[in-house]
């Protein structure tokens, strides 16, 4: 069959299956919405919290990152997982015993305070909706590049799904979605990687295959694949895989920012809220991280192996005689090729080949474009003056690797849905998150507590619905700055969020004045650090200690601590009943179901 | 409820906290040590180790904190349950 029919009748399919899970799994009360009713057994909640966890970003990006970054990737391999065991073992137990909605919820009640519910408001929102929109536009990527739709059209249909089952069911219809959004996720990574681990190791497992001795004959066999790797690398020019060209200090102060951040985020930590008991959140958020580490693990093997294979397959070699994917991936833009030696073959060397992203002369593909001697598309950007003259974008190495392994057809179709389903996931989980800090904490808890059930719930659909309008509306037109502010979410959680709820459960006498006090403090360094050092100044060599921008969340949670502890000590201890409150969140007995209130 | 029954309780939960916390301090550790340790700070050094066909350090970086991670969470979930039953605060 076709591989356009296939990825039609496999995206379709798996659409069909999310819509089915939500007719069956309505939400009918505000529990239900906001939690799922804190019924979800452990093992679903895991799974859910991996698929939300999850983005296009991670499906589609971190392989290629990983194999253009090699060591320093690891801040992401680490800094994405290594939150897991801080929310096991400092939040999400004590988060659950409070059994209430949110995170603002937690934040308003522990500080006695609607200035830090607000202000807890204001971050879930801004954290979420920078995240939110890169999601939309991911959506919009897989289905141009497997449906042959165009970009908005995709985020588009997009939008009308996660409406259709998010709208309705709340977080019951998200969680259950999510599980089924996992296996079909988690499937349509490990196939294609275990087909190219064998190819290149004869290992099954990528995991063991990373570290295995590569399958060629000549002078490189017997070598391990690794060494294989940096050795080709070196020898054009690149520097070698397993070593970092990050500074120590910077690697270090990222993957805190990551970690940090992951056991900040609220759509991450309000997943634990959905568990029935205080024992079942410690080990969910152990089977949220079996569950990413599945894929997480495999990724730096993907890296490997594409990274390896695309130098064989390209480097060298004359542009007509260049693979078919190679071809397919220039017309969209993806890929593209300077003939700098004139002598019609792609050389791959280290540094970039001309500044920036490719601009090709001629405009759009229809529009009369311009081809060079060899038929490539011609680019009008300037040429830097080393030897390099191809450009790969980063993101189609995951999504390009059935094609460059030459795998079946059914693979590439199951990579879209993987695709797909990754994106809807995270995007879902993050509309909910806003719409609920919306409807919840700002409708209900600050503005009018005496709202009705039924009519909170109404709030909450709609908020949802327009949170889904305005992720899309991002989606179709992404403001500039929106790629780049994703990674800084982390920090910016890290900055505010982590330390605050950290202090919470751990400090009995952290009081409203520190708390608000810390979170301003840390918000506010961490984002004009990164507005200054990103946007205005963009120099690196004025970088505080060397820490990048991406690193800076672990310095404003830092300061976030110790500006919150400062002020405490000058200003009255809470009062005794939240004091009581502290001591009973640390004891699981009496959690029962997450309360209404 | 008496104010003995009350005393003893609030006993319970100062101790439950004070064994929770140290248990937390020492995985921490372990936290620390196999990702900021063995994949940062100590790269360099485990790198000059082979393990199969990867450099130590590397493979800390990529693989191993990830699987320490898993298994320390699973470890402190089980630690924490038998905690729970021993002071009497389970659900």
């Amino acid at each position: 069959m076709d591989v356009q029919v296939l990825t039609y009748l496999f995206v379709g399919a798996s659409f069909a299956l999310y819509i089915g899970i939500a007719i069956w799994s309505r939400a009918g009360s505000t529990k239900e919405f906001y939690v799922a009713g804190g019924g979800v057994p452990p093992m679903a909640n895991g799974m859910a919290t991996a698929a939300d966890w999850m983005s296009a970003a991670s499906f589609i990006s971190m392989a290629g990152l990983l194999a253009y970054l090699g060591y320093d990737g690891s801040v992401y391999l680490m800094g994405w997982t290594g939150g897991y065991l801080l929310l096991a073992m400092l939040l999400a137990p004590y988060l659950r015993k409070f059994g209430k909605f949110t995170v603002p919820d937690f934040v308003g009640d522990r500080y006695y305070s609607n200035v830090a519910r607000t202000v807890a408001v204001i971050c879930v929102i801004f954290v979420s909706f920078t995240y939110v929109a890169g999601q939309m536009r991911g959506v919009g990527i897989v289905f141009s590049r497997f449906l042959e739709v165009d970009i908005n059209m995709g985020v588009i249909i997009g939008m009308a799904i996660v409406f259709v089952y998010s709208v309705m069911g709340g977080m019951k219809g998200i969680t259950y979605t999510q599980v089924a959004q996992y296996c079909v996720l988690i499937v349509a990574y490990l196939v294609p990687a275990i087909f190219l681990s064998i190819m290149m190791t004869g290992h099954i497992l990528p995991q063991t295959g990373l570290g295995a001795t590569a399958v060629v004959d000549g002078a490189d066999s017997g070598q391990f694949i690794l060494d294989r790797l940096d050795g080709l690398l070196t020898e054009l020019g690149f520097g070698e895989y397993t070593e970092g060209k990050k500074a120590t200090i910077d690697v270090f102060f990222i993957t805190a920012a990551l970690m940090c951040g992951t056991a900040g985020l609220p759509h991450v930590i309000v997943r634990f809220f959905t568990v029935p008991k205080v024992r079942d959140a410690r080990i969910s958020a152990g089977y949220a991280l079996f569950f990413i580490a599945l894929l997480y693990t495999t990724a730096p093997a993907i890296g490997v192996f594409a990274r390896t294979n695309i130098i064989e397959s390209v480097n060298e070699v004359a542009y007509k005689d260049a693979p078919a994917w190679f071809h397919n991936w220039e017309a969209t833009g993806l890929i593209a090729w300077v003939d700098k030696n004139g002598d019609g073959k792609i050389q791959m060397r280290g540094g970039a080949p001309f500044v920036g992203k490719p601009i090709f002369a001629g405009g759009t593909l229809e529009g009369g474009e311009v081809k060079g001697q060899w038929g490539e598309r011609t680019v009008t950007n300037a040429l830097t003056d080393n030897a390099s003259e191809v450009y790969v974008d980063r993101d189609i190495l995951v999504l390009a690797n059935p094609e460059i392994g030459n795998l079946p057809g059914w693979v590439i179709a199951l990579m879209a849905a993987g695709g797909v389903a990754a994106a809807l996931s995270t995007a879902a989980g993050l509309l909910l998150v806003i719409a609920s800090a919306i409807s919840h904490d700002l409708v209900k808890k600050t503005i009018n507590p005496n709202i009705s059930e039924k009519a909170e719930l109404n709030v909450a659909r709609l908020a949802q619905a327009v949170a889904i309008l305005v992720a899309g509306y991002f989606g179709i037109n992404p403001p500039g700055f929106v790629a780049q502010v994703v990674a800084f979410a982390f920090g910016l959680a890290a900055a505010s969020f982590f330390p605050v709820i950290i202090m919470g459960i751990f400090y009995k006498r952290m009081n409203r004045e520190g708390a608000i006090a810390g979170m301003v403090v840390g918000l506010v360094f961490t984002f004009s650090y990164i507005v200054y050092t990103k946007f205005i100044n963009p120099d690196p060599s004025i970088w505080w200690f060397g820490i990048s921008p991406e690193g800076i969340g672990s310095l404003g949670m830092i300061l976030n601590f110790v500006v919150a502890f400062a002020v405490s000590r000058f200003t009255p201890p809470p009062p005794a009943e939240i004091q009581a409150l502290v001591e009973s969140i640390r004891i699981p007995r009496g959690a029962g179901e997450a309360i209404d209130h | 409820m008496s104010t003995h029954q009350s005393d003893t309780q609030q006993q319970q939960a100062t101790a439950y906290w004070k064994e929770n916390l140290r248990l937390i301090a020492g995985y921490l550790v372990v936290w620390f040590l196999a990702s900021y340790g063995a994949g940062i700070l100590f790269v360099d050094q485990l790198n000059e180790i082979r393990f199969f066909g990867f450099k130590l350090g590397f493979w800390f970086a990529q693989q191993g904190s990830i699987y320490t991670f898993l298994i320390l969470i699973i470890m402190y979930a089980r630690s924490m349950n038998k905690l729970d039953e021993k002071y009497d605060v389970h659900e």
